[in-house]
């Protein structure tokens, strides 16, 4: 039901730490969105400004087409979860989620209706008269949950709200969340996380943070598929991208990269005759990477210094071949027997990237 | 939350503000003890303590030289000139102050400012300085008294140490708090230092053995917490005079160390069984018994929670009346503390201020001194012994 | 001997004996009476731990039994007997006499006064300044000063306030800041404003606060909504509201003073000998003392409350006040009653203070002064042993309490 509009929000502490700068961004009604980006880059940051409970130190913050930089929290029409849910210790699950509505002086039966629908909707019905210590993780989350949901706003706010449950919870969790954003189509969220696994699920678009600013925006697919960066490369996809230092020895609408470990790689992306020679960065995703016959091009040769078998897939650890990054690959199946073997893999030309200076050759 | 979006700076200077006021309100008695005790009897009597660091306006009613004193009275310009300084004439030996108005009649005191020159009768003048120089001219030789002269000054504000002279280095001041403050010193240390000791083994066998009895004993000490110490006078009074200690600083150290024991175990208790239990048990398995892991390991640990109960019974010790009234001060008085001294002061100088104020803050300094350097440990002792 | 040296030598065989006994009571214990050798090592190293907590305590139990427990008995058993007759057992004689004392019911009378004033005033100053120091850069300053107090005997607090009390004769100077200030005014429109409207106001604003509070105390035992109170707890709320009624039918009397009354404007007053109004001066030196510790208390208990519960309120809407009195207060609650009853305990014992200022003159008497009064003035053991054991009657209720917690915290 809103849209925000970010235009070059920044962040500064004390008018020397710069922690975001350059923050542009346009959030459609209905839109989840998750902010991801690793450990103190400023996710919280962003989503306490759009919460309100950070002033912004530059550029404009609009809801539904009106600036709120200067309207206090309350009037945003936002709901927060916090990743320590945050609940009113010395008040029951339903005082919990009332609270905000009797300071907002709504009428009884409102009030009244508004609980039983989210008790309903989580499963809390039994516990509305308990305290919150008195509920298990899981429990405590969907009642800071059932908070927001009962003040219907316009936009809610997630900060890492599963961080706090163990793994199992967390899936379970995770998928409810889902579940959640279906029955609410028009409903408009904003969810911070590390995790790039919820990130993926939940997400109808991605934004990764990194270095005070924006790496990239789009769907989750996207960024695997079509990563803007180096950084956004590396980030989304476990294992990392494997990334090989390499040369531009043929252009078109395909290109040829000779790798300094001896191989070449051929990519899926269009240059021109003046980016030959280029030094480049060429990507390729350790599940995408192919072992081939011997006699066949390769895109990298190595000897197997660890594997890991996984069951559904097999990881390979090659030794280090100068200054690059360990290569890992990641074979489908069980693969025995690979360990101190020499092996030369490949990948299929769509699925390579080919990075200069950091950025993509795909969005130039 | 300082960087609320919608916030309000002007809450901001009220909560400055109130917190201006309310240190002002908690400062104010104790800073206005402390400024009487750097005057004098006279400075007190006539003024307010406040109005100490201002300059004090002063009328008085000074004299020139008495013409009569003088062998011959100058003569220049055919008149006679009577010169001088109005504070030091007449007799008189301090100067110093500036005087900002002045008058010849007791009506009108500030009728003029200094440089200003007064009509007298037949025919004589006056002019006056501001540094207290006058010129007195007259067409007829003066005689006899000298001339009024009313002026208003302002003295510069003045202390003095005298007051601690008399109170703390006077050997023949039977008044004095020097002795008081020894023996109050010979009361507090072993009071503070014997309870910790016996303190720390007994919250050692709290915290960290087992043995049958201990729930029960801790409940005990819990609630001998609170057991008000006006129920022990009079039987530990007479339980004293018969086992021969009588009055005396042994019985006013061992009674201190009886009533600090239980907040001393409490606190101590509370502190070790937050101690690691890994350091503990590791040490058992290397070797160590009871008696070395509590000397070598828990006592070093335990060194923040002993120095807190450490302030605080130098302090309750240090400041307790009613435990020294009962068990050493005698009729003799010569094992008189501080705080009973000053009790006495109270009763027979009671109009003082110079006496009292100066006995109080001999016995507030020592006290006051420990609270700055050591407040952090005084809070950190507060906080385990009060918070859950 | 002089005393100093005498006190050296103290420290030095009491320490030295306490370490002493300590270490060859244990080395006794493990080489002598059950050496760790031998056949039978191990039942005697068993033996021996059974034995040691015993004599890290013995000193300990010794101390405490002598001094604390040993009179409580002690001071029960006095209070039954008279010691003029040869210690003859009198049963409630001296109880009844007591009774018979108005000096009694007049000390008892303004302990109440004083267990309802100053736990509450200490505390809602240590609240305020707590939540206010908190929020300024120069905070930890303005607490060190708050504090202070804390630090200065209460012989001393009473002498620094008899001179704020101090009264000269009218026309000369006066040197006691409360005269100095309280000739300021003469019965004009600025007395009419800070001795009549302000008071009302705040009285007004005190018991519109406090018959709140009784409300919200009462409201769940009369109108349970969803959860019901326990006994216990219903009895507390009960009582808790009874005192705040009373407290508000003080303010109203209060206010029908402030509006009626008439006041000695230009004569300076002599503050301590005004009977009721002096029990609130003496108050005053208490509660300027224990504030800071009420404070220091309170703001950590402030400073632990999870900030992203407060964020929280901010975001469903609450004002400052909404959210100090609805979020943060009641996560603190449970400090506040170890704050109130820890002062509260201070209070009963209170003596220094009334002795020092007026000795139970004018009406001022409290209960430790009176049983000192009779211990050792009228050298009457039976009545003063009386009056311990009701201050020891009045500590109990909290003495169970927190043997209670303590019991409840361990397991
Ligand atoms: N009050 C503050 N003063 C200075 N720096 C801060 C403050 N709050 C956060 N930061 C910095 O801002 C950065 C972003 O923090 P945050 O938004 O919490 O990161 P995360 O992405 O892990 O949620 C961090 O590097 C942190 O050090
Ligand atoms: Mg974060």
């Amino acid at each position: 039901m809103a849209t925000l509009k970010l235009t070059q929000v920044e962040k500064t502490y004390g008018g020397t730490i710069d922690v975001l700068k350059d923050i542009n961004l346009d959030i459609k009604t209905g839109e989840l969105i998750v902010f991801v980006g690793p450990s103190g880059c400023g996710k919280s940051t962003l989503l306490r400004m759009i919460a309100g409970l950070e002033k912004i130190s530059g550029g404009e913050l609009q809801i539904d087409g009106q600036v709120v930089n200067d309207i206090p929290p309350a009037q945003r029409g936002i709901a927060m979860v916090f990743q320590s849910y945050a609940l009113y210790p010395h008040m029951t699950v339903r005082d919990n989620m009332t609270f905000a509505l009797k300071l907002a002086k709504k009428s009884k039966s409102e009030i009244d209706a508004a609980v039983s629908k989210a008790a309903r909707i989580l499963q809390l019905e039994p516990y509305l008269d308990r305290l919150p210590k008195a509920l298990s993780g899981g429990q405590r989350q969907r009642v800071a949950i059932g908070r927001s949901i009962v003040r219907d706003p316009k936009v809610y706010l997630f900060d890492e709200p599963l961080s706090n449950l163990d793994a199992a919870l967390r899936v379970a969790t995770r998928i409810e969340i889902a579940q959640l954003k279906e029955s609410m189509p028009d409903s408009t969220m904003i969810y911070v996380t590390h995790d790039q696994v919820e990130a993926m699920t939940l997400a109808t678009r991605i934004v990764v943070l990194a270095n005070k600013g924006i790496a990239q925006v789009g769907t989750p697919l996207e960024l695997y598929e079509r990563p803007q960066n180096e950084f956004v490369a590396q980030f989304i996809g476990s294992p990392a991208m494997n990334l090989l230092a390499g040369e531009i020895v043929a252009t078109g609408p395909e290109t040829t990269v000779r790798l300094v470990g001896g191989g070449t790689a051929t990519a899926a992306v269009a240059t021109q005759a003046s980016d030959m020679g280029l030094k480049v960065n060429v990507g390729v995703r350790p599940e995408d990477l192919l072992s081939v016959e011997p006699g066949a091009p390769y895109i990298f040769e190595g000897k197997v210094n660890i594997t890991e078998a996984l069951g559904e897939v097999t990881l390979l650890y090659f030794d280090r071949i100068r200054d690059n990054d360990a290569v890992i690959g990641k074979l489908p199946g069980i693969h025995q027997g690979l360990r101190g073997t020499t092996v030369r893999m490949t990948a299929r030309p769509e699925k390579v990237q080919i990075f200069h200076n950091g950025q993509s050759l795909h969005y130039r | 939350m300082d960087g609320m979006a919608g916030g309000k700076s002007s809450l901001s200077w009220a909560v400055n503000i109130s917190v201006v006021v309310l240190v002002l309100l908690w400062l104010f008695p104790t800073v206005g003890l402390l400024v009487s005790s750097f005057r004098t009897a006279d400075q007190i009597a006539g003024s307010g303590w406040w109005t100490a660091m201002l300059p004090q306006e002063r009328n008085e009613t000074l004299r020139t030289d008495r013409p009569g004193d003088l062998e011959t009275i100058p003569q220049v310009d055919g008149v006679y000139v009577v010169e001088g300084n109005l504070f030091v004439a007449d007799g008189r030996t301090e100067g110093g102050a500036a005087i900002s108005a002045w008058g010849t009649g007791s009506l009108a005191i500030d009728e003029f400012v200094p440089g200003d020159t007064a009509p007298l009768d037949d025919g004589q003048a006056i002019t006056v300085q501001e540094n207290g120089d006058y010129v007195w001219t007259s067409p007829t030789p003066q005689e006899g008294r000298g001339q009024r002269v009313f002026t208003t000054a302002a003295t510069p504000p003045e202390f003095t140490v005298e007051n601690y002279d008399n109170m703390l280095f006077d050997p023949s001041n039977r008044e004095g708090m020097t002795k008081a403050f020894f023996n109050t010193l010979t009361v507090t240390i072993p009071a503070t230092i014997i309870p910790i000791l016996i303190a720390a083994f007994a919250a050692y066998a709290l915290a960290w053995m087992d043995f049958p009895g201990r729930a029960l004993l801790i409940a005990a000490v819990v609630g001998l917490l609170v057991v008000p110490l006006q129920l022990a006078l009079i039987p530990l009074l007479r339980l004293h005079n018969e086992i021969g200690i009588g009055k005396g600083y042994l019985g006013v150290w061992l009674a201190h160390t009886g009533f600090g024991l239980p907040l001393a175990i409490y606190l101590l208790r509370n502190y070790m069984v937050g101690l690691p239990r890994d350091i503990i048990e590791n040490a058992r398995v290397d070797g160590a018994t009871d008696f070395q892991i509590f000397v070598k390991i828990i006592l070093p640990l335990s060194y923040p929670a002993l120095a807190s109960f450490a302030i605080f019974q130098f302090l309750w010790t240090w400041n307790d009346l009613l435990v020294s009234l009962v068990f050493l001060i005698d009729s003799s008085g010569d094992t008189t503390v501080m705080t009973k001294q000053i009790v006495e002061l109270l009763g027979s100088r009671g109009g003082n201020w110079e006496i009292l104020a100066t006995a109080a803050f001999v016995s507030i300094a020592v006290p006051l001194l420990v609270f700055f350097s050591l407040q952090r440990f005084l809070v950190r002792g507060l906080l385990a012994g009060s918070v859950k | 001997m002089n005393p100093a040296l005498l006190g050296v030598f103290t420290i030095f065989v009491g320490v030295g004996g306490c370490l002493a006994y300590f270490y060859f009571s244990n080395v006794l214990l493990d080489k002598v009476i059950f050496p760790a050798k031998g056949i039978h090592a191990g039942r005697n190293i068993n033996r021996a731990e059974k034995v040691r907590p015993w004599l890290f305590l013995a000193p300990a139990i010794l101390a405490l039994g002598t001094y604390l427990a040993y009179p409580v008995v002690a001071t029960i058993w006095l209070s039954l007997t008279d010691r003029s007759q040869g210690d003859a057992f009198v049963g409630l004689a001296n109880y009844r006499q007591m009774g018979l004392d108005p000096k009694f019911w007049e000390a008892l009378r303004n302990n109440m006064l004083w267990l309802i004033v100053v736990p509450a005033a200490s505390t809602a100053f240590g609240l305020l300044a707590a939540q206010l120091t908190d929020r300024i850069r120069w905070g930890n300053i303005a607490k060190s000063i708050i504090f202070m107090p804390m630090a200065i005997s209460f012989v001393g607090a009473a002498v620094i306030f008899k001179l704020v009390y101090d009264a000269r004769p009218a026309g000369t100077g006066q040197i006691g800041i409360l005269n100095a200030v309280w000739l300021q005014f003469d019965g004009g429109i600025g007395s009419l404003i800070v001795l009549r409207i302000l008071p009302i106001l705040l009285l007004v604003l005190m018991a519109a606060g406090l018959a709140l509070l009784a409300w919200i105390l009462i409201r769940p035992v009369v109108k349970p909504d969803h959860r019901r109170p326990g006994l216990i707890e219903t009895l507390v709320r009960l009582l808790a509201s009874v005192v705040s009624v009373l407290v508000v039918l003080a303010c109203l009397r209060g206010i029908l003073a402030a509006v009626g009354g008439t006041y000695p404007y230009g004569v300076p007053q002599q503050w301590l000998t005004i009977p009721v109004w002096n029990s609130f001066f003496l108050m005053i030196v208490l509660i300027w003392i224990q504030t800071g510790f009420a404070m220091v208390i309170l703001s950590a208990a402030l400073r632990g409350i999870p900030e992203e519960t407060i964020e929280a309120a901010i975001i469903d809407g609450a004002n400052p006040l909404q959210i100090f009195f609805s979020i943060k207060m009641p996560q603190i609650a449970p400090t506040i009653v170890v704050v109130w009853t820890t002062i509260t305990i201070v209070v009963l014992k209170v003596f220094d203070i009334v002795y020092a200022m007026t000795n139970g003159q004018w009406q001022t008497q409290v209960l430790a002064n009176y049983m000192y009064d009779k211990l050792f003035r009228s050298n009457d053991w039976g009545v003063g042993s009386a009056a311990a054991m009701v201050i020891m009657l009045l500590v109990t209720p909290i003495l169970i309490w927190n043997v209670y917690n303590a019991r409840k915290e361990m397991r």
